[in-house]
This record gives structure tokens, C-alpha cells and sequence, in this order.
């Protein structure tokens, strides 16, 4: 029944060819409009690696499905930060998300957008905001990073609400002064939030640390393979038998270290000045000892 | 051994941080291209006193590039987040560019608003306001109060402005607020200020004492040299004492939180360990010090009607008395471990694992102390402590044994204490409170004898004759006195230049505010930006900062170091030494001066103090030239532009002659043009020689060979151990004001944030001043981080965030505000107290609540 | 039989019963669609949370959820992460709520996007369009269809993407983007290209909340059928004109309800009608009552007048 046919009641009866031309027509051009909008929303499911869903959110398949685009978590946010991706941005149409660099989460105890999802696109059961993996930061530029080069800013370190955890200041000593440290931050992918502080005042340009979904900022490890020493821990009684005792020939003045340095000669027992609290008067490391140079004992 | 992920991380990113600090790498080079046509030249940076080098490249009249400074043996090309942003300080959308005079039916008026006027009409009603000031209420009725980021010269002239042209000792810097307990020691200890050691004792020493010091936020690029030794150095230990965790705890092998005053008790405590186990160096205690003792109760700086001074037995006296080794011995015994752990609240292993380290002769320790110890009601008492630890175990004045007293400001040395633009001193050590001195400084001034105000007001033992008929009477007037001062209508005239002291000066509502806006006052201020200090002037002077002049700053270690004019400055600023020399030209010497010093120099009549400061035919000794450099570059002087002559080198060489012809050794300095060539130079220079460590023989040019060691700032060559008890603050919490409340800095932000919160990148790192509380006093008062709150005090109160989980980790019981904030006035809150001795405002402690707000 | 000339459309009502009685429901309808935007700015913008999110979901005094069905049965579709109580709930409250009142009441009363089909009718009217592209008028439930098929084929709510009442009505809670595209594309298609075509076609939401509101309580009732002029006012004027013949004309004994659940219950054919063939009513009982309608001769007065 065509829209103009209603105009009068009394249409000319519609025959079988027709009908079924109608109902092709609309089936193709239905089916049609099925298919961008199937395509589009598959395009859309790719969060882009810019967009950070807020804390809690689901795994990005599971969010598209519940979030029912209502802002209810937009609202809550006290910082204003979340925002509905609107028509033509790279993020799906309606769902929310924020951008660190110009408006990162402040991670807020009490988490007030989570709660206000009313279809748990956003995990209630995530209660301590420490616990959320937004994203993960990622130093992705260690040559304009000027930490890196040795100069003194640390603003992502500083600026961390995991403060110490998800980004610690390695030291290391700066090769080209000779006397100055270099403090590089590293990011630890056990602590990090991804909330964006970090990426927000980076104060370069254009920022060195980055918020980036997971996926995108983490490595896997071959499903087959474990780190020995991690997997002793984990593995507790169930680790292979332990080692025997080794017992070797040695001549005299020398001793073995079998899970430690090897062959090793024993020193007599002298104190090294500024060194008397501590068990033996060398460092761990040999090359310590070794570049020293030669002191004599008073 | 067992390795955890997080240390298999650890050893990654090391691994990939020495490569990239190794390697060139490729690509990182954008710049060059668009580096041509830029002139490179070195300046110093203008933030905090570690003294940076910093390459600056110019192109059509604006500094484009900026790098740090390769060659600069401090830095080695490396600068810290603010030096990074050096140049976009000067280029803040809202610099002042015309003088602003409040005005209303086209005349000044206190109540009136901002309106543009001429230099000339600004300089005349400030000179009518000071000379009227002047007579009225003698030399306190007018004062100025500077800076130690003033330029060598610009604190020089403006000292001959007001001691000789205004014939006024109102002359103070903000170093006041930041230096002066440290000079006080330095004085009662040394006899002679600044350092004896350098920065190379960041490399030589085995172990490092930080005493109220956080230098891996206040002086960044000395503290990654600290950590470099740490790491590089086997058996190298950190101590870091504090009255609550900050960043530098990262680096402690013995983080140590005590209470707020009980570094007095802790010092004491380390004494003493000392002495009981006799590890002291009596050799050197024989040949090379002077055991004494200073009064005790002697007040908290206060108004001379608050209670706690008129309780106060010894009010504001130092005078030391000569005592025993015995008596020093017993008076230091009462602080044991146990006692002095009571005290502080740190655990005695911890006491005695930093007592150990000062112990152990065979340990080379360094000692580093900023505002921690110097803004403090005992600062000077407890600068001297430290010192008595290091002169009983000879630990001084040699690589790596170095009590060492840090700068705040870039020129705290170079400026305020070298050039003594204090009240009560003159340039290279000289003090006003000697006749002597002042008669020197007279000399080398071409002034009729008895033109300079004595402290007491009597030259030659006669009073000294005022403008006003009168007789001169006590001149001498500190820093905070100052704003007294105004509030009481005792000083009339305030020439603020080159700091921010409304926002600075503590107890802002009760003193600072009240004496500015007084009706009766005028108050200048000269800045490049609209300040909280510039709103609450009644006269605005737009000034050149920085690269836009050319300037000297001394650091830390007595390094002088200078610069070229770079660029002009915006509009109509000008700088600092053309604000002082030019306002000069509006004075004559009968506005200021009585018949009768006139009648001693009858050619000065009718003359301005221009004439008699600056053209007088020493300062305007060199010619105008075309500065140039050694690759044929030219620069702009303006100053010898507007003013005909070589102003810069005139000021510094006249104020050379003090350091090698006066009546203290020990300051000299190389010629002008020997400071443009190098990358600055450690005093004392002599036959173009740097010195590394003082008081030591083969370092020291004036200790002589077979001396060994010599104090000869003081007569007889030996230094003082003066002892001092543990006293308590002011103000301890109560049960209303229940927290310590203590205000500092942050490594973003410079001072008051004038500069640094212009350059958007640092403002977006670091916008807003928060409160830094411990977790459980925030639950206490159901706080979270990031809540709203009040804090207030008896003398106001302000309204920001909680951090309970920022960089500051305070004990219990402590806040910490920095106070670089505009919109978060701190000193709105803190107690005007001072150390009566050095007269330095203690910023660290006073009594405060926290509420939700 | 005497039909009215478009350009006279509205002017007997106006006459017979005054502009206020003759605008009654299309002014009541404008008060309730930008009443509900007030409602939901209210918070953001004034501080006050009567109703919290936007039209796909929201709650009511931070307690009462409401959920739109269409959403409720993408979700269904798409993988059952987000079914929530709190979400059973808001489907379950708005369904019951527009079964009893008329299930597209929504589209005439709530959707933001009937403001803009309406206008594109009237300034179709108003400049004369004439021709129209032909869609058969079920073809928004094979648009339903199609909605639930890609949200079970993507596994997300893959409709709510392009959705142009949900980008409209967030557009303006929540900032719009290209989103005023989508708006402007309905409004020149139902404009040039075919005559009520979004709303009265395609809209699947309108097709859910046609079945929605098959049963419904309140209804459209024709009990002045009897002093029907025939002057044609109310089709003219009527989104969905297929309903009104049963109830108005009665060719095959039909009662005088008007029983569509496509009908929207907007009330134009009330305001046009200058007979006061139409009233508000209820579902039952679907029989004539007596002493509706105006007498016949008023309206040639009236015609003659003019």
C-alpha cells in the first residue's frame, strides 16, 4: 500500500505483481540501510587510540552493546571531562570518552560516574578508582622526552596520582656530563591507571607520555612461554625439586659461589673508610671494586 | 638472587636511557634549519641561585631558541623545566609597557585608578612624594626594597641611591625573607660571608646531610649531581632531614621527618655523640676555633607589644661569650639520643645513624641547608649548629667536607649579600655599624665625610645632622620593619623592585595590605607584569627583565656570571639600573641633604644626586661602545645609549674597588670584561685565578703558605662554635589551630609565579596551589583527596584543593601550601615572626585548621 | 462535499471555535516537546536533577529508571551486557506507560524530531509541494526488523549510531556535532522529497511504538462523525491519514475509535476539525455517543462569510 493510495480509501485492488515488486523494493532498500548501518557500527567499534573511556568501562565490544549512549555519566563527572562523541568524530556516535591532553580524569574516590550508568557499561563492581585501567601511559618518545636527555622536569611523575607506583624515576648516571644523574620516568603497567594526568602536562609540544588503550600500548607473552623466576613464585611447592647442594675442588683462598658470581677469591677483612656499617667493605658488583683503584689501609 | 619484574623493567628502561643519552641520535636535530640567522650568546638563567648557564639565540629582535649551556661547568647543557621555558617569560601576553599612576581628575591620588603617564611625570611625583617623605620623617620616611635577582649593578646604584643619595639605610632586599640567617652565621662564624666550599664537593663528598632542604625541587640540576655521585660513587649515603617527606626522600639512605624546631635538638644531639665519643679533631679545634655561646630567649622578631617579646628575657641579643671546651661539652650533653628523639620525634636509629656519619673521620660529608634552616626563628642559631658539627671535626673548607649554605634567588650572592644591599651593610662585607666602613665607602663615593647614616646616627661619635634640622638617631630598618613601618605611617615612600612582596611578605592581612594602602603612603613598584605587588601600588613601573639588559648574577658557589643585552624590551620598559640612575636626576642634594654636608663638598651645591652618584666621574668613567662578541656580533646597551656611557661597567668597576682596596679581603673580583668571556668565575679572582675552596692553603690565595687553614674573616684567624639550645616556635598548634602550617615552593613554579605562571606549559603542569595533608589527618576532618577546604589562621584564611596523595607527604600533625599561587594568597596566613638575630621571616611554622570548605 | 482549499486550511476551525481552541493541541504538544528538553537541561544547566540523560535512557529523581524499548531491544539483540535490572526496569516502565497512553504518543508528544517533520509539512503546504516519492508505510517495520538484525549481527546497538532522534535530542543535551546534518537531511526529505516520509515510513522507532501502543486506552474518538462536512481538513492535516476512515467513515460499521496504534495521537484533526467531529477518549466503548459534533449549517455561514 503505497503512502498516496491512503488518499483514497477506495484504491484499485493491488495485484500480486506489484505487491511482490513493492516488497522487493523495500526489502533491497531496507536491506540496504541494514548493511551501512551494520558497517558503519563495525568501523565504530574501533575505539580510537586518542578516546579513553571512562573508568570502569567494559571491554569495548560489551560497552558498544550496553551503553546506551544516556550521558548519565557525562553528567555525574564533577570535572567535566567525559563528553558524548558526536556526530563525525572518530568515536562512536553517543558513547562517552575523554581526552587526556586537554581534559585527563581526576580519578575521584568515590568514582560518581560508574554508579551512574544504569546498564553497567561502566563495571559497579570497579569501587577503588586505583584499580581502573583507563588505558595505560606510554612513554612513546624517549628523544624528545627531556627527562631523558638528562634536564630536570618529572612533570608526569610529579602530576601521578599513583604517586611513585605507576611511574617511578629510574637514576642513571648522565654519560655525557660525567656528574649530573638523568632521571627517565618509566611507566609500570601493574599500577597505571591510564586517567591521562600525565599526558595533560607533559610540557612539551606535543606530549612525549601518552595514554594509550591497552591493546595498543601492551605486549604479550607467547601463551606457552613463563619467566623462570616469576614462575618460581607463582608456582610455589609445585616448582621442580630444588637443587642439590654443589661442593667443588677449590684451592685454597678461593671459594664458589654457585647461584651467585662464581668463582670467587676471599678477601681478608679490612674496613674501607665510610663503609663501616656495612657487611663486607665491597660492593656487589665487582667492577665497583675493580675501578676504584688501589687504597691503601691506614 | 631473585630479580622481580619490576626490577627486570628497572634494567630495561636504564639500558635504553644510557643508549639514548649516548647516542647522537639521528633526526633530532629539526632546529637546525630554522636556525639560521639566529646570534647565539650565553646568559645566565634568572630562577633559582644553582647558577645555570643558558644559550640564548635571537633572530629580528626576539629570542627564538634557547639550549642549555654546554660548556657551562655547572650544568653542562642541561637545565630544569623552568630553565626550559626561560624565554617565554618575557613574552607573557600582559607585560606592563607604559608607567601607570593612579589618578582621579587627571592628578594622582591614593583611591584613584591606573592611568598611563610619561616616565617623566611618574618620576616627578614619586621624586616630590620621597623628598617631602624624606624630610618629614627622616630617614626611615622613604624605603626601597629589592632583590637577589637584581643585576650585580642594579643593587649596586640603587645602593648608592639610598645610603648616599637619599642618605637612608632603608634599603632591603628580599633575600631577607630567604638569605639572611644564613649571612648571620656566616658572620658570627666566619666573619666573612658565603661559602667556603664549592659545587665540585658534590663530587668529592662521601656522604650528603640535606638540612631543610629539598633540592631535587628547588635546585634540580645540583640535585641530579648529588644523585649522580650517590649512584656512581660505593658507600656514597644520603641523609634527608625534613619536617615532612618530599621529593627529595626518593633518594635518602636515611629519610629523617622531625618536628617542626627540633633541628636545633638534632644538631645539638650530633655534637654531642661527637664529643662522647671523642671524635673530634682537636688539632684542629686548637689551632682554628673559638668556642662561645649566644643568649638564649631572645623573642620571635614580633611586634614589640606581642606578648611572646615581652617575655622574651633577651630580646633580639647575640652577643657571643667565650666559653669552654668543658662548658661547650656539658651544655650540649643534655641532648642524648634518647632526649633529643623525644624532641624531634625521629627514631634514635635514625639520629644515630646520621650522627655516625658525621663522625666517622674518614667520611667526607657535605651539608646543604636552604629555607628550611634559614627561614627560622633560630636560623642563624641553627646555620651555626651545623657549622659547630663540621668545625669540630675539621670537616671544612676541603673537597667534599662542606657545610654549604644554598641560594634561593639567582643573585642572593652576587647581589644582595656581595653588594650588601641590606641595611645594615655596604658592598664586600662592610657593615654600616662601622664608622670605618662607612667612612671608606665614603671615599670611594667622593661623599663629604659623615654623608652615609651610621646605625646609630653619630659619625665620629657626633650625631650625624638630618635634613630636617634633627639629629639622624638609629636608621637601621629590616625587611619586615619595613611594612610595620608603613602600616604605622613611620615610612611614607616604598620603591618595590624586581620581587613580588605583597604576595610575599607573611601576615599580608594584619601588615603588608594595611601599610600599602595606608592614605599616607606611596608606594612604586617596578615589574614587567601586573603583580598581586603591583595591584596594591599606588605607582607601576614597566620594567625590562632579564636578557633584556645586560646583567650579572652571583650563585651559590660565588660564581659571577654575566650576560649581553639579547633583546629590547616591550614598549616603553626599562630596566632596573635605568630606573634607579634616571630617578636620581629628579633629586637635588638640598631636597635630601642638610647645609652642612653640603658646605663639606661646596661643589655638589645645586647639583642633582645624579651628578653626585653616577656622573661623577667614576661610574661615567667608560665611554659608550658597541658591545660586541669574539665572533663579531653586536648588542644593544640601552642604558649607555640613553645615558652616554658605559653604566654597567662604570657601577661594577667602582664597586670593584671595594673588594681589592677596602677593609675586608677576600671578595676580589676580575675586571669587567674578563666575565663576558668566561662562563663565570668563583671569587675571590686573583691573578685571573678561580678559587675552589676557601680558607685552605693552596686553594685560598689569602691563606698563606705553612697557615694550613685560616679563618681570616675574623682577626685571629679561628672560627666560632657557638653553642645554642633547642627553644620552641612561636606559634605550636593548639587545640583550635591544630596543624603546623609551612609554605614553600615547587619545581614548576618560581617564587610568586609571575613569570612561570605565564608560560602556559608550566601553568597546565602545575596550575593551583594545593594543600599537602597526610591521609589520616584528612580523614580525621572527613576529607578526601581533592576536597574543597579553608585553612585559616589567627591572621586569615584561603580556600583550595587536599592533596593527599601528591609530591609533599607531610607527617601528621603538618599541611604544606606552596605559596607561588595568586588566586591562593598563603602569606595571607603566615605569622610575621622573624629570627631576631638576622631579622629573616620564618615561613615554615606557625598554627593553622583545616575545615571543609 | 465541499473540500476545503489548502490554502483555507485551518480557517473554519479558527472561525467556529477561536485560534487559542484551534491551536489547543498542536500548542499543548509544543509545551510538552520543549518542555521535556527544559527538563533535561534543568540539571546541567540550573543545578536541578528532575530528570537525569536523555531520551535513550534516563532517570527520573535519581530513582525512577526509563529506558526507550528500541534501545531495550538492541541490547536484547546485541549481547546481553548491559541488561541490568535498572534497565529491565526503565523498558518495562516506558513500555507500560505508552501501551496504556498510546504507544506513539512519544512520536508526537516527546520525539524532538516530530518539530521538525511537522514544520517540513507545513512549509510543504504552505509553498504548495506537490508530488511525493512512494515508500509503502510499513516499510518501517521491516526498518525495525533491520535494527535488530544488525545489532545482533555487530553485537552493539549499532542503530543508536545513526539514530537521528537520538542524535537530535543528545545534539542538543549534549552537543551536536555533524549531528544537524542528519536533523536537516529529514527535514529536506520529508520537505522535497516525500511528504511525511520519516516519521510516517521509515522511523522504526515510530514502528515500535505503533505495536506498542496497539492496545492502548486513550484514544482519538470520531463521535460527531455525524456533523462530518467532508471537508477533508483532518486528513490534510493528519501524519498517519490511513487511521482516520474506519472511525470517521465507518464503511464497514466500523465504531467511531480510532483503533491504529499507528494513529499518534497528536490531536490535529481535534484542532482543524471546526465541526468537533474529534475528541480526546477512550478506548471503550466503541460506540457513538450522542451529542457530539456541530450542525452543518454553522459551517456554511461561515463558507458564505467568506
Amino acid at each position: 500500500m503505497s503512502s498516496e493510495s491512503t488518499r483514497k480509501p477506495a484504491a484499485k485492488p493491488v495485484n500480486r505483481r506489484r505487491f511482490l515488486t513493492d516488497m522487493a523494493k523495500t526489502a533491497c532498500g531496507v536491506g540496504l540501510f541494514g548493511l551501512a548501518v551494520g558497517l558503519n557500527a563495525r568501523q565504530s567499534s574501533a575505539l580510537p587510540a586518542h578516546a579513553i573511556r571512562p573508568p570502569g568501562a567494559l571491554k569495548e565490544s560489551d560497552f558498544l552493546a550496553a551503553c546506551t549512549r544516556c550521558g548519565m555519566c557525562v553528567r555525574d563527572c564533577p570535572y567535566g571531562i567525559l563528553k558524548l562523541a558526536e556526530p563525525g568524530e572518530d568515536v562512536a556516535t553517543g558513547t562517552p570518552y575523554f581526552t587526556a591532553r586537554t581534559g585527563p580524569c581526576e580519578m575521584c574516590d568515590d568514582i560518581p560516574c560508574i554508579p551512574a550508568c544504569p546498564t553497567h557499561a561502566l563495571d559497579h563492581s570497579l569501587t577503588d578508582i586505583n584499580k581502573s585501567r583507563m588505558g595505560l601511559a606510554v612513554v612513546v618518545d624517549q628523544e624528545t622526552c627531556i627527562a631523558f636527555r638528562g634536564l630536570r622536569c618529572e612533570v608526569c611523575f610529579n602530576v601521578c596520582p599513583v604517586r611513585g607506583k605507576a611511574i617511578t624515576l629510574e637514576v642513571v648516571s648522565n654519560p655525557r656530563t660525567g656528574i649530573h644523574a638523568i632521571f627517565p620516568p618509566v611507566v609500570h603497567s601493574s599500577d597505571c591507571t591510564g586517567c591521562g594526568l600525565c599526558e595533560k602536562a607533559c610540557i612539551l609540544e606535543e606530549a612525549a607520555i601518552k595514554v594509550l588503550p591497552t591493546r595498543l600500548a601492551k605486549g604479550e607473552l607467547g601463551h606457552h612461554y613463563r619467566l623462570g623466576w616469576e614462575s618460581k613464585g607463582d608456582l610455589g611447592k609445585a616448582f621442580p625439586t630444588a637443587d642439590k647442594e654443589h661442593v667443588y675442588r677449590l684451592p685454597e683462598g678461593m671459594h664458589y659461589e654457585h647461584a651467585g658470581r662464581g668463582l670467587v677469591k676471599d678477601q681478608p677483612a679490612v674496613t674501607v673508610p665510610g663503609q663501616g656499617n656495612k657487611k663486607t667493605p665491597f660492593s656487589s658488583n665487582p667492577l665497583d671494586t675493580l675501578n676504584s683503584g688501589i687504597r691503601e689501609a691506614k | 638472587m631473585q630479580t622481580t619484574r619490576r626490577d627486570f623493567v628497572k634494567a630495561s628502561a636504564v639500558a635504553a636511557t644510557a643508549a639514548a643519552a649516548g647516542m647522537t641520535i639521528p633526526g633530532a636535530r629539526p632546529a637546525q634549519a630554522a636556525d639560521d640567522g639566529v646570534r647565539w650568546d650565553k646568559t645566565a638563567c634568572r630562577f633559582c641561585g644553582t647558577g645555570c648557564s643558558v644559550l640564548v639565540g635571537v633572530k629580528d629582535g626576539k629570542v627564538v631558541a634557547t639550549q642549555g649551556d654546554p660548556e657551562a661547568p655547572v650544568n653542562r647543557g642541561l637545565n630544569c623545566i623552568k630553565g626550559y621555558f626561560l624565554t617565554k617569560i618575557m613574552y607573557g601576553k600582559d607585560r606592563l609597557t607604559k608607567p601607570l599612576l593612579r589618578k582621579k581628575g587627571g592628578k594622582y591620588a591614593k583611591d584613584g585608578q591606573f592611568e598611563e603617564v610619561s616616565w617623566e611625570e611618574a618620576f616627578k611625583t614619586m621624586a616630590e612624594k620621597w623628598v617631602a617623605a624624606r624630610k618629614a620623617k627622616g630617614p626611615k620616611g622613604v624605603g626601597m626594597f629589592g632583590s637577589g635577582q637584581w643585576t650585580i649593578w642594579e643593587g649596586y646604584a640603587a645602593q648608592k641611591l639610598l645610603k648616599a643619595g637619599f642618605r637612608s639605610n632603608s634599603l632591603e632586599p628580599n633575600a631577607r625573607h630567604c638569605m639572611a640567617s644564613a649571612v648571620g652565621a656566616f658572620m658570627r662564624a666566619f666573619g666573612i660571608d658565603e661559602p667556603a666550599g664549592c659545587y665540585d664537593d658534590m663530587e668529592q663528598a662521601d656522604t650528603f646531610v640535606l638540612w631543610g632542604s629539598n633540592m631535587a625541587e628547588m635546585h634540580p640540576i645540583l640535585w641530579s649531581r648529588i644523585t649522580n655521585t650517590r649512584l656512581t660513587k660505593p658507600g656514597c649515603q644520603v641523609h634527608v632531614l625534613s619536617t615532612f617527606e618530599h621529593r627529595s626522600f626518593e633518594l635518602a639512605d636515611n629519610p629523617i621527618v622531625f618536628h617542626p624546631q627540633s633541628d636545633l635538638a638534632i644538631a645539638n644531639c650530633i655534637a654531642n655523640y661527637i664529643i662522647e665519643t671523642k671524635a673530634y679533631n682537636q688539632d684542629f679545634l686548637d689551632k682554628h676555633v673559638n668556642i662561645t655561646k649566644t643568649p638564649t630567649d631572645i623573642g620571635y622578631g614580633l611586634r614589640a607589644s606581642d606578648p611572646r617579646e615581652k617575655a622574651a628575657k633577651n630580646r633580639n641579643k647575640g652577643k657571643l661569650t667565650k666559653i669552654s671546651f668543658e662548658e661547650y661539652a656539658k651544655s650540649v650533653s643534655e641532648y642524648t639520643f634518647e632526649h633529643a628523639s623525644e624532641i624531634s620525634g625521629v627514631p634514635v636509629e635514625k639520629l644515630k645513624k646520621l650522627a655516625m656519619a658525621y663522625a666517622d673521620p674518614k667520611t667526607k660529608v657535605a651539608s646543604y641547608w636552604t629555607m628550611g634552616f634559614n627561614q627560622h626563628t633560630r636560623g642563624v642559631w641553627v646555620n651555626g649548629l651545623v657549622y659547630n658539627i663540621h668545625l669540630l671535626m675539621g670537616k671544612i673548607a676541603e673537597p667534599g667536607n662542606s657545610p654549604f649554605s644554598l641560594t634561593g634567588q639567582p643573585s642572593a650572592c652576587g647581589t644582595a649579600r656581595e653588594v650588601g644591599t641590606f641595611t645594615h651593610r655596604l658592598p664586600a662585607d662592610l657593615v654600616v655599624k662601622s664608622d670605618g666602613h662607612c667612612a671608606f665607602a665614603e671615599k670611594m663615593w667622593k661623599l663629604p665625610a659623615g654623608t652615609i647614616p651610621r646605625a646609630n646616627g653619630k659619625a665620629n661619635k657626633a650625631d650625624q645632622a638630618d635634613i630636617s634640622g634633627k639629629p639622624m638617631g638609629p636608621t637601621l630598618i629590616h625587611a619586615v620593619a619595613m611594612h610595620r613601618a608603613l602600616k604605622d605611617g613611620k615610612m611614607n615612600c616604598f620603591w618595590v623592585m624586581c620581587n613580588n612582596n605583597m604576595q610575599a611578605a607573611a601576615n599580608m592581612n594584619d601588615e603588608s595590605w594595611p601599610g600599602w594602602r595606608n592614605p599616607d603612603n606611596f608606594i612604586t613598584v617596578s615589574d614587567p607584569y601586573p603583580t598581586v605587588s603591583a595591584m596594591a601600588a599606588d605607582l607601576i613601573l614597566p620594567t625590562a627583565m632579564w636578557a633584556e639588559k645586560e646583567g650579572a648574577y652571583g650563585n651559590s658557589e660565588r660564581r659571577t656570571q654575566f650576560w649581553r643585552q639579547q633583546v629590547k624590551a616591550p614598549g616603553e620598559s626599562r630596566s632596573d639600573v635605568w630606573q634607579v640612575v634616571e630617578f636620581s636626576k629628579y633629586v637635588k642634594v638640598e631636597d635630601v641633604w642638610p647645609a652642612e654636608l653640603i658646605a663639606a663638598k661646596p661643589e655638589y651645591a645645586g647639583k642633582t644626586l645624579y651628578d653626585v652618584l653616577y656622573a661623577n666621574g667614576q661610574v661615567d668613567k667608560f665611554p659608550k661602545v658597541q658591545v660586541s662578541d669574539d665572533r663579531g656580533n653586536k648588542y644593544d646597551n640601552d642604558e649607555s645609549e640613553y645615558f652616554g656611557f658605559y653604566l654597567q661597567k662604570g657601577l661594577f668597576e667602582e664597586y670593584r674597588r671595594f673588594q681589592w682596596e677596602g677593609p675586608k679581603k677576600g671578595h676580589e673580583m676580575a675586571p669587567y670584561e674578563e666575565y663576558h668571556k668566561a662562563r663565570g668565575l668563583r671569587w675571590p679572582v686573583i691573578d685571573g685565578k678561580e678559587t675552589l675552596w676557601r680558607f685552605r692553603e693552596g686553594y685560598d690565595p689569602h691563606v698563606k703558605k705553612g697557615e694550613g687553614v685560616k679563618f681570616y674573616g675574623k682577626k685571629d684567624g679561628k672560627a666560632n662554635i657557638i653553642f645554642a639550645p633547642y627553644e620552641p616556635a612561636a606559634e605550636p598548634p593548639d587545640d583550635e589551630f591544630d596543624l603546623w602550617l609551612c609554605t614553600g615552593r615547587v619545581l614548576e613554579h618560581w617564587h610568586s609565579g609571575s613569570m612561570t605562571r605565564r608560560v602556559p606549559e608550566l601553568y597546565r603542569a602545575v596550575p593551583d596551589a594545593v594543600l599537602y595533608m597526610n591521609p589520616k589527618d584528612a580523614k580525621k576532618r572527613k576529607l578526601r583527596n581533592g576536597s574543597k577546604v579553608k585553612i585559616s589562621t589567627r591572621r586569615g584564611e584561603i580556600v583550595t584543593r587536599v592533596d593527599t596523595r601528591g609530591r609533599n607527604k607531610p607527617p601528621r600533625g603538618l599541611v604544606f601550601v606552596p605559596w607561588f599561587d595568586a588566586s591562593r594568597l598563603v602569606n595571607k596566613l603566615t605569622l610575621d615572626q622573624t629570627d631576631p638575630l638576622s631579622k629573616e621571616t620564618d615561613y615554615k611554622k606557625c598554627a593553622c585548621k583545616v575545615v571543609k570548605a | 462535499m465541499a473540500t476545503t482549499p489548502l490554502k483555507d486550511l485551518g480557517k473554519s476551525a479558527i472561525a467556529e471555535k477561536g485560534w487559542l481552541k484551534a491551536h489547543q493541541w498542536q500548542l499543548l504538544r509544543r509545551f510538552s516537546q520543549i518542555g521535556i528538553f527544559v527538563l533535561f537541561l534543568l540539571g546541567p544547566l540550573a543545578g536541578v536533577w528532575l530528570i537525569n540523560g536523555n531520551l535513550a535512557n534516563s532517570t527520573v529523581l535519581g530513582t525512577v529508571p526509563l529506558l526507550d524499548p528500541i534501545v531495550f531491544l538492541q541490547m536484547l539483540a546485541g549481547g546481553i551486557s548491559g541488561i541490568t535490572l535498572t534497565a529491565v526496569l526503565g523498558a518495562l516502565i516506558v513500555t507500560v506507560f505508552y501501551a496504556l497512553i498510546g504507544g506513539r504518543v512519544f512520536c508526537s508528544w516527546v520525539c524532538p524530531m516530530n518539530m521538525v517533520t511537522d514544520f517540513a509539512r507545513m512549509l510543504r503546504r504552505r509553498l504548495g509541494l506537490k508530488g511525493s516519492a512512494k515508500i509503502k508505510a510499513d516499510t518501517r517495520l521491516w526498518m525495525l526488523a533491520a535494527v535488530v538484525l544488525t545489532a545482533l549481527a555487530t553485537g552493539t546497538l549499532a542503530y543508536e549510531l545513526v539514530n537521528p532522534v537520538a542524535i537530535f535530542h543528545r545534539g542538543i543535551l549534549f552537543g551536536f556535532g555533524f549531528g544537524w546534518a542528519v536533523v536537516v537531511g529529514i527535514f529536506l526529505f520529508d520537505l522535497l522529497v516525500m511528504k511525511d516520509g520519516w516519521c510516517g515510513h521509515i522511523c522504526p522507532m515510530g514502528a515500535l511504538y505503533s505495536q506498542i501502543g496497539r492496545m492502548s486506552v486513550v484514544r482519538v474518538r470520531a463521535d460527531g462523525r455525524a456533523s462530518c462536512d467532508d471537508c477533508m481538513e483532518c486528513y490534510e492535516v493528519c501524519p498517519e491519514k490511513q487511521v482516520i476512515p474506519p472511525a470517521l467513515k465507518s464503511a464497514r460499521g466500523e465504531g467511531p475509535v480510532i483503533l491504529s496504534g499507528d494513529c499518534t495521537n497528536c490531536g490535529a484533526c481535534i484542532d482543524v476539525c471546526g465541526q468537533e467531529v474529534f475528541s480526546f477518549g477512550l478506548r471503550m466503548p466503541n460506540q457513538v455517543k450522542p451529542g457530539r459534533g456541530k450542525p452543518a449549517r454553522k459551517q456554511d455561514k461561515i463558507l458564505k462569510a467568506a
